[in-house]
């Protein structure tokens, strides 16, 4: 599989990445060899194969539904590149 | 003072149990030690103060005979786990200035047992790498030196601080993380030893999530012993984890009898590959060789789809990062990069925050998993990742342990290897499979190559049975006898 730079572009702005358009081509050359690379699966007969999702052989454990942790906001917001009134800042998203 | 450096962890802990010196003693030691080693540049942050704090605390939990397993012991951590105030950055510029909050389990459990922390140690970003050189910190120097040659030499990735840190005395030993090989690879081209413990056995809570169905912590380490006392520590069941699992933790350290005799070692047909270098192929033999001398049988199996291993990796584990670095947003931590809307503060500051192998991996993640390609690739390679640990499943009914090279080469120049991802990528291929099967699995220093530096044999066990890998290890240590150390090295 060759990507082009618009499926490229398509990629980054999924991925929330802003790339620029003349470092498109060099990314589509690259993430191209990634893909040939890794397409050699295609040769696996993988017939009544389970995928495997999880490597631990467990079932997700049960706990009881109960607050163990919090009352710490200003721990929570100790990193935060912007925080106002005790709440997270971002720019405006709402007209 | 020197002579303190030499000693290994299980050496310092004797004789600081024995009262020959204090841990203050010993840490001011490893202090100075961190401090003439900077050229290296293995350490992100140094935490002197914290370490001194931390070794009068242990000198006084001592005197008061509440000394623990790793009591006043130095080592470093990796720049992965979250300590408690202390800046934890995965090597990456998103997270600039991050001091978590909380600690995470396996740094916890280490202090626990009287630890002392120097610092926390450079990576490649996220732990996405196998050369140590994307860290937005710059590049670690091995301190090994091919013979005649002063190239600047890289330690292996992505745990490549820890092993420069451990093979030139700046730390008794260091914890490291494995998604794909980052423990055993650097523990290889640096001549140390390191152990990737089956999956599940520490707890991933704390540590910063690059791929979840594969990341394991594990110890590095001077010494076979020092990686054993370490592990045991490290691992225990953690309710934070959903995938900790709770099996009772052995004493690692006790099973190192020496006695393989009558042990079935699987010699996988597979890992002989196209163009191996016959410094590889010889020490390979070599370690059959002292096996066989030491009493143990020696099998040829078959793990028919080790060739998809890798290409299946390129596929899980950057479906998963794009997952996991999805929390990178410039909200609540990290760098932020302004932009006019919300989506482009999003996409500058992912941009400006990530560096060119992680941005590559989390669109190919991104890719993988997005409408119409997820059965092709994502589901597809699940699907063969089954297979490749049916494989490990189906040999263990012939043998108890595995025997193969931890790397295809010896250490390569800073530089090298740079253009071409796949080329890099090419490092992990003896390492991803028991990574891709949750396999505990170990690299031992095993001899030299012909440009005189170190080379591992690697350890393959069945799932929780690190005993047995650390045994057979030892006794190859034993035989290897390997003595060499990198120049600068007391």
């Amino acid at each position: 599989m060759s990507l082009d730079k618009a499926t490229v572009a398509k990629i980054a702005h999924l991925a929330r990445i802003k790339l620029p358009e003349e470092d498109q081509a060099a990314m589509a050359d690259e993430l191209s060899k990634i893909l040939s690379f890794v397409e050699q699966l295609a040769e696996v007969d993988t017939t009544d194969v389970e995928p495997m999702t999880s490597v631990a052989a467990q079932k997700l454990r049960w706990r009881p539904d109960q607050v163990d942790d919090g009352g710490i906001p200003e721990k929570v917001l100790a990193n935060a590149p912007e925080a106002v009134s005790g709440f997270f800042a971002v720019p405006k998203v709402v007209e | 003072m020197t002579e303190l450096l030499g000693l290994t962890l299980a050496e310092a802990r004797d004789r600081l149990a024995g009262g020959e010196f204090t841990s203050v003693e010993l840490t001011e030691a490893y202090l100075r030690a961190m401090e003439a080693g900077r050229s290296l540049n293995a350490f992100i942050t140094e935490t002197p103060e914290k370490a001194l704090d931390m070794a009068k605390a242990s000198d006084e939990r001592r005197r008061r005979g509440e000394a623990g397993p790793l009591e006043g012991l130095p080592i470093a951590i990796k720049d992965l786990f979250c300590t408690e105030g202390v800046l934890t950055t995965a090597a990456s510029h998103i997270l600039d200035g991050f001091k978590p909050p909380y600690e995470s389990t396996v740094t916890a459990n280490l202090w626990r047992d009287g630890a002392v922390m120097l610092g926390k140690l450079n990576m490649d970003e996220f732990a996405m790498g196998s050369a140590n050189v994307t860290s937005y910190y710059g590049s670690v120097r091995n301190p090994w030196r091919r013979k005649n040659s002063e190239a600047a030499l890289v330690p292996g990735g992505s745990s490549g601080g820890s092993a420069a840190a451990v093979a030139a005395r700046l730390a008794l030993a260091a914890t490291g993380t494995d998604t794909g090989g980052s423990i055993r690879q650097p523990a290889s081209f640096c001549g140390i030893a390191g152990i990737k413990p089956t999956y599940g056995r520490c707890s991933r809570w704390g540590i910063i999530a690059f791929a979840s169905s594969l990341d394991q912590a594990g110890p590095m380490a001077r010494t076979v012993r020092d990686a054993a006392i370490m592990l045991r520590s490290m691992c225990g069941f953690d309710p934070k984890d959903s995938t900790s699992v709770d099996v009772p933790v052995p004493d690692f350290e006790a099973a190192l009898t020496g006695d393989v005799r009558g042990l079935r070692v699987g010699i996988p047909k597979e890992y002989r590959v196209d163009g191996m270098p016959e410094e590889i192929e010889r020490l390979w033999r070599q370690g059959v060789d002292w096996l066989k001398a030491a009493g143990a049988e020696i099998v040829d199996i078959s793990l028919p789809h080790t060739k998809y291993a890798l290409p299946t990796y390129y596929i899980v584990a950057p479906a998963e990062a794009s997952s996991n670095l999805a929390r990178y947003d410039g909200v609540r931590y990290g760098l932020r990069v302004p932009g006019k809307s919300l989506i482009e503060m999003y996409e500058n500051t992912r941009a400006e925050g990530f560096g060119r192998e992680v941005k590559r991996r989390i669109m190919i993640g991104t890719y993988v998993l997005s409408a119409g390609y997820y059965d092709a690739y994502y589901l597809k390679a699940q699907k063969v990742r089954s297979l490749i640990a049916r494989d490990f499943t189906n040999a263990y009914e012939r043998c108890d342990v595995i025997l193969a090279p931890t790397t295809p080469s010896t250490a390569f120049a800073i530089g090298e290897k740079q253009d071409d991802p796949i080329a890099m990528y090419l490092n992990d291929v003896f390492t991803v499979p028991a990574s891709l099967a949750g396999l505990p699995a170990m690299s031992v220093p095993a001899g030299v190559g012909d440009d005189g530096l170190p080379l591992g044999l690697q350890l393959i066990g069945r799932p929780f049975d690190e005993e047995t890998v650390l045994k057979v290890a030892e006794v190859i240590e034993r035989a290897a006898e390997f003595k060499a150390l990198p120049p600068g090295a007391v």
